[in-house]
C-alpha cells in the first residue's frame, strides 16, 4: 500500500503514512484468532480448564438449581448496582460500586458457567435468554434502592449474607462441604471479595446513621423498607439446595437453608449499635402461594430489569463481543 | 516465597514474562498469577493461571499473551487452563512483585501472612475501624490516609499522603 491509496488528494502535510503505527490499526490485528476489538472483549468460559465433572452421588439437578440461585443473585445485584454508576455522590463511590458490581458479576459468570455446563448452556444462554419466572434470585438483588440509604443497607444485608454463606460453602475447601469442588472453589474466591463489600456497606450504614438528623431517618427508613426481604434470604429451598449439601443436622452448610442466622444477625447487630440505628421488627414479606423469587416468582421491578439487561442479546442473539 | 514449579523450563521462563495488563512492569510471576507449566509432547504446553478477582477483566487478555508469546517462542500447541483453588491472595506476590509495585508508585499489600493462601479460624470479622495505612511510596512517610478502599481497578484502594500531600494506590489485602 502507498501514501498515495490511503489520503485523500490535497491531504498535504496530514497525509498519513500507512508505515506508520496507527491504532486503528491494531484495534483491527488478528491478536486470538480474531476475536477481540478491545481490552476485555471476546470472553471465554470462566471455568476453562477446570474440572467439571459432577461428583458420584450428587444429584446434577440440585446442583444446578443451587448454582443458578447464587449466580442469578450476583447477576440481578451487579445489574442493579450499575443502574447506580454515574449517579452517585462522590467519584469514590463510583469506584466503590463499579467495583463491587464487577465483583458479582464475576462471580455470576462463574457460578451460572458451572450450572451452564451440566445443562449444555453457555453462561451468556442462561443470563440473556431466561424468561422471569426462570430466574431463581431473591427479590432483594431485583429491589431498586430509591436513594443511597438504601444502596448502603441493601447492600449490608446482601453480603453479609452472602458472605456467612460463602464462607460455609468453602470452608475448609473441601469438597465435603458442599459436596461440590467446583462450587467450594467459586466460593472460596469470593469469600475475600464480599468482605470488602461488606465493610463498605457497614461503614457508610453507621456513618449516615451516626449522621445527621436526615441521614439518620433516611437509613432507619431503608432498614424498615427493606427488612421484610430479609426473611427470604433464609428460606429452606429443600427440593435443590439442601440436597446438594447432603448432609443435615448440625453444620449443615445447605445454602438458602443455612443455619447461619446467628452470624447474620451478630453483624446487623453491631453495626445498627455502632450507627445509633434500631433493628426492625417488620413481618417478612409474603410468599406467593408458597412461592418466593428463589421459586421463579419476583417482584414487579424484575421484568424491568430483565427487559434492559437482556434486549440487546435478543435483538442480535448471534452477535458476538 | 511461592515456587509454582520449581523447575525452571524454556516454557515456563516464556509464559513467566508475560505482562499483567495493567501494571505491565510486573509479570504474571510476579503477581503470583501464573500457577505452572507443563510440557508434554503429546499434549503441548499446558499453562495454568488463576484469577485474582472473580470478575477480573485481565485474565483473558493474560490468556492470549501467554498463547502468543509462546507461539511466538515455537511453542505450537497452547492451553490456558484456570485454577480456582486455592484461591489467589495477595500473599502470591512475590518479593519481587512487591519492590516492582512500589517503584512505579503503588503501595504493595501489607506483607504477607504466615504462609500463602492462609486459612482463618473463625468467620471473619467485621472492620469497622481501618486497616493500617501503607506507606507513602514516593516519601516513605507512615503517615497516609485512606481516601477510598475501591479504586481504579478491582484490586487497589486509594490513599493520600499526609506528609507530602500526594495521592497514591495501593494494592488492597486480599
Amino acid at each position: 500500500m502507498s501514501t498515495a491509496d490511503v489520503n485523500p488528494p490535497d491531504a498535504g502535510p496530514f497525509a498519513v503514512n500507512p508505515d506508520d503505527d496507527n491504532p486503528y490499526d491494531l484495534l483491527g490485528e488478528d491478536h486470538d484468532a480474531g476475536h477481540r476489538w478491545a481490552f476485555g472483549t471476546g470472553f471465554t468460559d470462566p471455568l476453562e480448564g477446570v474440572d467439571t465433572s459432577v461428583p458420584d452421588g450428587l444429584d446434577p439437578g440440585a446442583l444446578v438449581r443451587c448454582c443458578l440461585a447464587l449466580g442469578d443473585d450476583a447477576l440481578i445485584y451487579s445489574h442493579r448496582l450499575q443502574q447506580w454508576v454515574a449517579r452517585l455522590p462522590e467519584l469514590e463511590e463510583e469506584t466503590a460500586v463499579a467495583n463491587i458490581a464487577l465483583d458479582l458479576l464475576g462471580q455470576a459468570r462463574m457460578l451460572l458457567s458451572r450450572a451452564g455446563g451440566i445443562v449444555g448452556q453457555t453462561e451468556d444462554q442462561l443470563a440473556f435468554f431466561r424468561e422471569e419466572k426462570e430466574f431463581r434470585n431473591v427479590r432483594l438483588a431485583e429491589h431498586a434502592d430509591r436513594d443511597f440509604a438504601e444502596l448502603a443497607v441493601r447492600l449490608l444485608m446482601f453480603s453479609t449474607w452472602r458472605l456467612a454463606l460463602f464462607e460455609l460453602l468453602s470452608s475448609g475447601s473441601t469438597p465435603a462441604s458442599t459436596g461440590d469442588p467446583v462450587l467450594a472453589a467459586i466460593a472460596a474466591k469470593g469469600v475475600n471479595e464480599l468482605a470488602y463489600h461488606r465493610d463498605y456497606a457497614a461503614s457508610w450504614v453507621v456513618r449516615l446513621g451516626d449522621g445527621t438528623a436526615l441521614s439518620h431517618a433516611r437509613t432507619q427508613a431503608a432498614l424498615d423498607a427493606l427488612w421484610p426481604f430479609l426473611g427470604e434470604l433464609f428460606r429452606p429451598d429443600p427440593d435443590a439446595l439442601a440436597t446438594v449439601a447432603g448432609s443435615t443436622g448440625p453444620g449443615s452448610t445447605a445454602p438458602g437453608s443455612t443455619g447461619d442466622r446467628a452470624a447474620f444477625d451478630a453483624v446487623l447487630d453491631t453495626v445498627l449499635a455502632a450507627g445509633g440505628l434500631d433493628r426492625p421488627t417488620a413481618a417478612p414479606l409474603a410468599a406467593v402461594g408458597g412461592r418466593t423469587g428463589r421459586d421463579g416468582v419476583h417482584t414487579e421491578a424484575m421484568g424491568y430489569i430483565l427487559a434492559e439487561l437482556q434486549s440487546v442479546a435478543r435483538a442480535y442473539p448471534d452477535a458476538t463481543w | 516465597m511461592v515456587a509454582p514449579t520449581a523447575r525452571r523450563t524454556p516454557a515456563y521462563d516464556v509464559a513467566a514474562g508475560t505482562p499483567d495488563p495493567e501494571i505491565p512492569t510486573l509479570t504474571i510471576e510476579d503477581l503470583g498469577i501464573l500457577r505452572c507449566v507443563d510440557y508434554s509432547p503429546a499434549r503441548g504446553v499446558v499453562v495454568t493461571i488463576t484469577p485474582t478477582y472473580s470478575g477480573c477483566p485481565a485474565m483473558r487478555e493474560i490468556a492470549a499473551d501467554v498463547r502468543a508469546r509462546l507461539n511466538r517462542a515455537g511453542f505450537e500447541h497452547v492451553t490456558v487452563a484456570t485454577q480456582l483453588a486455592p484461591p489467589w491472595s495477595t500473599d502470591w506476590i512475590t518479593q519481587e512483585g512487591r519492590r516492582k509495585l512500589a517503584a512505579v508508585g503503588i503501595a504493595p499489600p501489607p506483607e504477607a501472612r504466615a504462609s500463602v493462601a492462609p486459612r482463618r479460624a473463625g468467620p471473619i470479622p467485621l472492620t469497622l475501624g481501618r486497616p493500617p495505612p501503607p506507606r507513602c511510596p514516593r516519601c516513605d512517610s507512615p503517615d497516609t490516609r485512606l481516601t477510598a478502599q475501591f479504586s481504579a481497578t478491582a484490586c487497589k484502594s486509594l490513599h493520600r499522603c499526609t506528609a507530602c500531600d500526594e495521592p497514591f494506590e495501593g494494592v488492597k489485602a486480599l
